[in-house]
């Protein structure tokens, strides 16, 4: 009988060398440990033999059966690290194949230089307010003190509807919507992004174009408010590292006036095509709001004050991206937009 | 304009070179655009703002760097040799039109030679970029540069009449030849200068060709004017015509520097062509103008501009541009007297920012300023934003013009009585392209997707945000804000999966998408029709009661009309609506701890029956369990019986308060079934 379970072993240790495939070893465990094994049944059959060997007999069939087990516990994993070794082989992709593309949209890079100006007001406590595009003569030229006879009220200039109605040439006319609005309370602080029109087609000037306005109306504010509230803005936008500065110039709804000049986004201020040599870019307008716009607007400019600002988002985009034509921005080709 | 730096210096005293000037100046408001040598000249490329027309005169702009640099102008003095004779017995002056012609003075200069005019003046015009002529005219010229007066001199023997200059309007349809050799065609708006009998100039514009200059001129009449700026810049406009003298005149010129130009001019003519000065000066000026003095307080003035500069500083800024300051004795106001020649001086305001612009925008002090406000966007605002952000995952946004041709509403197939038609017109178009104002973004997108197919642009998914601009009773139309969608091809062709094609169902998923991520839950879409669009393809948008949009398939003789081969398919949404019906987000909803049963269910469906009847029939019967209906699969043809189609419904129950079990869902499916056949002539498969 320890013959026989001696030849059982060996020829074990033999057929488990040539497995390759788990279910042959699970065939095996069958064959010898299963429940009509060949060493289930000596086990089985122990009590048949003679006292005498049956312990010997027992104690070997059981070395013998974990033996058995451990070899067929270790061989099993070695076949399962094979075999998942071999599925991955096996499943080995080709990972400089592209992604599968997906369609993706994007806001117009108006909108999102647009928005960036917006926010970096909003950060300083600015509201966003809207008017018309379609205006009253009054509030687009009368109510920001500019004369009947400007140039700029001429037909040559401006989009009419009929005699007293026209199609926006800025965005100021909000300035005193929003006054009139308001007033008495204080403060006042606003910007206006929206589009407005001009009788002018180039490749500088498109006869729609947009812009944002700003409105600070409240006791005492002055010129070094306008100052420092612009600088900040204009650090935002184009980089802490900008230079700013300001030049005295003329606005009718504003006195003083003031042009806010950034240094050369391109040169830094070497000169360069780009600021025609000067270093400078003129970015935007502004001023301390004109007594007689105070009070169309209702407030005592004894008592108030303010200072307002506008500058063309098409300008700072065409900075801040580099675009050289602002009919690009309108002429919608996919080419063009997909940039951004 | 061109200001030579040689000749500048005759007036102002000065040591900084060319360059600093020109940055001192620029940054005084005065802006110079860049310097050129001309010949060892320095010229300043001058761009004045429109308040400045003053600085077209060497001698304004002298007092500018006066101011700056810390000296004093240097006047020309004038010094005229009158012969005996009266101007009276040579010239009278008559303006008929007082309005248009606010001063008329004229001197005469007998015995003239004409000749060229000197080396020193010829190279003083052309570095300014005037061609030198004669010395009388070159004088007239350089005297306008100098003093921003424009002058002209007519040959005093070719005016014709009883020697009369008669300032009046012209009449419609007279006829005159300008120097420069051109017939205009006059109007009853136009001041001329005539001679009594014909018009000899174009008030403050251009001298006539019936009495200009010549090698065998003797005598001038010397004509310094004062002309209305608006009725200059319009007649200037009508006949496009643009002279050194209207640009002048349309920016206004002062008007009690007449005199001074007109004797400047008499004294270089005497000098330079040899000419005698006929005594005296016949001025008409009917309602002489006196400088004007405003009030300023030194308080006021550091309280707008966040300064702390004294009286003293303050005085001795408006002093240094010649301005003249009284100090009362009284109070702290300074009363500040502003010469005619600056126009723009008028208010306390304007003052300030002479004392600005003296002392430097860039010295003056940078703080933000106080006072706690909350900024932010209104919630129609931040829906606003909200849409464009979710729209903007898969669309591209363009920006159309809001104007619009009015043939686009033939091309988009309005019917003649659609009120869309009834657009603003502009009444000054740049072109008929351009002529109406939109009140629909169709066209706008349609052409945005021709105008790329055409670039061979592929796989278009475009949309914008725009408002329209419907008339109504009020003075001004209603401003609508619309989204408009156009798609058009599929996603784009890769190695692993096909293409999504943009259809119908494809937008409609977008718009769904849309509404969920804006909270509007009240959405259905209900087959209709809309002009512009293919009649079977077409959904109205309806929100309750509400119309909010409409989505389809643009119509093919569209797309033709708009030289588009391939389907576009568009939707337009109007956003405050939507507004409307956005509810707020809700509490969040609990997950569900029990698991879902889902029941699939194969149907035939009579062909015309929409899949949302059996939906809707589906949720109605379902009780409170049903929790989802989703359909997998549609077909028809092969396998399905005539006048049918062949659907596939995943029904998802699912209960809070435990595992659901066939009894509860069976008798549901069954009544689900049974109303299905019932209502809908459907059968089950």
């Amino acid at each position: 009988m320890l013959e026989k379970l001696n030849d059982l072993e060996l020829e074990f240790l033999r057929q488990i060398r040539e497995i390759d495939q788990i279910d042959q070893l699970n065939d095996l465990r069958v064959k010898l440990l299963g429940r009509k094994g060949e060493i289930t049944q000596i086990l089985r059959g122990l009590k048949e033999i003679s006292a005498d060997q049956r312990a010997e007999v027992g104690r070997v069939a059981n070395e013998i059966k974990e033996r058995i087990e451990s070899k067929l516990q270790q061989r099993s994993g070695e076949l399962k690290c094979l075999a998942l070794d071999e599925r991955l082989r096996a499943e080995t992709i080709d990972v400089t194949l592209p992604g599968i593309p997906f369609t993706r949209g994007g806001k117009h890079p108006l909108t999102q230089i647009r928005e960036e100006i917006q926010d970096i007001f909003i950060g300083m406590g600015f509201t966003v307010a809207e008017g018309p595009e379609i205006e009253l003569d009054y509030y687009n030229f009368e109510a920001l003190n500019v004369p009947k006879d400007h140039p700029a009220r001429d037909m040559q200039d401006s989009f009419y509807i009929s005699e007293d109605v026209l199609l926006r040439t800025h965005t100021s006319p909000v300035q005193v919507r929003t006054m009139e609005a308001m007033a008495p309370q204080l403060p006042v602080r606003i910007i206006v992004p929206g589009k407005v029109y001009r009788k002018d087609d180039d490749a500088t000037h498109s006869p729609m174009f947009q812009q944002i306005e700003g409105l600070l109306v409240d006791t005492a504010i002055n010129f070094a408010h306008l100052k420092a509230v612009l600088m900040t803005f204009a650090h935002r936008i184009f980089g802490e590292e900008v230079q700013v500065r300001y030049r005295p110039s003329f606005f009718p709804f504003t006195e003083p006036s003031a042009e806010m000049d950034i240094s050369c986004v391109n040169c830094g201020g070497e000169g360069c095509r780009v600021c025609s040599y000067t270093g400078w870019l003129e970015i935007l307008g502004a001023g301390m709001v004109h007594p007689q716009v105070l009070r169309y607007g209702g407030y005592d400019p004894e008592k108030v004050s303010g200072f307002a600002f506008g500058m063309g988002i098409e300008r700072i985009a065409m900075l801040k991206y580099g675009v050289n034509d602002l009919r690009l921005f309108f002429d919608n080709d996919q080419r063009f937009l997909e940039q951004f | 304009m061109g200001v030579s730096t040689n000749w500048l210096k005759k007036y102002v005293d000065y040591t900084w070179s060319a360059e600093e000037l020109a940055h001192a100046l620029t940054m005084a408001g005065i802006a110079i655009e860049g310097v050129d040598d001309v010949d060892g000249d320095k010229i300043l490329d001058l761009d004045l703002t429109p308040n400045r027309g003053d600085c077209l005169g060497l001698i304004n702009l002298a007092r500018e760097v006066a101011a700056l640099t810390g000296t004093r102008v240097i006047l020309p003095e004038i010094k005229i040799r009158e012969s005996a004779d009266d101007i009276n017995s040579y010239i009278r002056v008559k303006i008929k039109d007082p309005d248009l012609c606010r001063r008329y003075a004229a001197r005469v200069v007998k015995n003239v030679k004409i000749a060229p005019s000197p080396e020193w003046m010829q190279e003083a015009l052309i570095h300014s970029g005037i061609r030198p002529i004669n010395n009388v005219v070159d004088v007239t010229n350089y005297v306008m540069l100098e003093t921003n007066q424009p002058l002209h001199a007519f040959d005093y023997s070719l005016l014709e009449g009883d020697k009369r200059i008669v300032v009046r309007r012209a009449m419609d349809g007279e006829q005159f030849t300008t120097l420069d050799d051109v017939e205009r065609h006059l109007g009853s708006s136009m001041l001329v200068i005539t001679d009594g009998t014909r018009p000899v100039a174009l008030a403050g514009i251009m001298g006539g060709q019936n009495t200009e200059i010549s090698e065998t001129t003797t005598t001038v009449l010397l004509e310094s004017a004062n002309f209305d700026p608006v009725n200059t810049r319009r007649t200037s406009r009508q006949l496009a015509l643009r002279s050194d003298s209207s640009i002048r005149f349309e920016k206004g010129v002062d008007i009690n520097g007449t005199i001074f130009a007109l004797d400047r001019a008499a004294q270089l003519i005497q000098e330079l062509a040899g000419g005698e000065v006929v005594s005296g000066v016949c001025d008409i000026y009917p309602h002489p103008q006196s400088p004007l003095t405003i009030s300023l307080r030194p308080k006021r003035v550091n309280e707008l501009l966040g300064t702390n500069l004294s009286t003293d500083d303050i005085i001795d800024y408006l002093q240094r541009l010649s301005l003249e300051v009284k100090k009362s004795e009284t109070n702290d106001t300074l009363q500040v007297v502003a010469p005619t020649y600056r126009p723009d001086l008028q208010i306390e305001e304007d003052l300030i920012e002479e004392v600005a612009r003296l002392h430097g925008y860039n010295l003056i002090p940078s703080q933000l300023p106080g006072g706690a406000s909350t900024g932010g966007l209104t919630p129609y605002q931040a829906f606003q934003v909200r849409t464009r952000n979710t729209i903007a995952s898969s669309m591209k946004e363009v920006i159309n013009y809001s104007f619009i041709n009015k043939e686009m509403f033939d091309h988009v197939m309005l019917p003649d009585d659609d009120y869309r038609r009834n657009a603003l017109a502009i009444a000054n178009p740049l072109s008929e392209e351009q002529g109406v104002m939109r009140t629909l973004l169709m066209p706008g997108l349609l052409n945005t997707i021709s105008r790329n197919l055409a670039r061979r642009n592929q796989n278009l998914a475009f949309f914008e945000m725009g408002s329209v601009f419907i008339p109504g009773q009020e003075k001004l139309p209603s401003e609508i804000l619309k989204l408009g969608v156009a798609v058009s091809g599929q996603s784009d062709i890769n190695w692993k999966v096909s293409p999504v094609e943009w259809d119908f169902f494809y937008l409609k998923g977008v718009v769904e998408d849309l509404f969920q991520q804006l909270g509007i839950r009240n959405a259905r879409f209900e087959a209709g029709t809309a002009p512009g669009f293919h009649p079977g393809r077409t959904a109205v948008i309806s929100c309750g009661e509400e119309e909010v949009g409409i989505l389809g398939e643009v119509h093919p003789q569209v797309l033709e009309n708009f030289d588009i081969r391939n389907r576009v398919i568009f939707t337009e949404l109007e956003l405050e609506k939507l507004y409307n019906h956005a509810t707020p987000r809700v509490m969040t909803e609990s997950i569900g701890r029990f698991p879902a049963i889902e029941r699939d269910l194969a149907v035939l469906l009579p062909i015309e029956v929409p899949a949302s009847k059996a939906v809707d029939t589906m949720r109605r019967v379902g009780g409170p369990f049903l929790h989802d209906v989703l359909i997998f699969d549609l077909f028809t043809g092969e396998g399905v019986a005539q006048g049918f189609k062949s659907m596939a419904f995943r029904l998802t129950f699912r209960s809070d308060e435990g595992t659901l079990i066939d009894e509860q869902i069976n008798p549901v499916m069954e009544e689900i079934i049974e109303q299905l056949e019932e209502k809908l002539a459907a059968k089950l498969r």
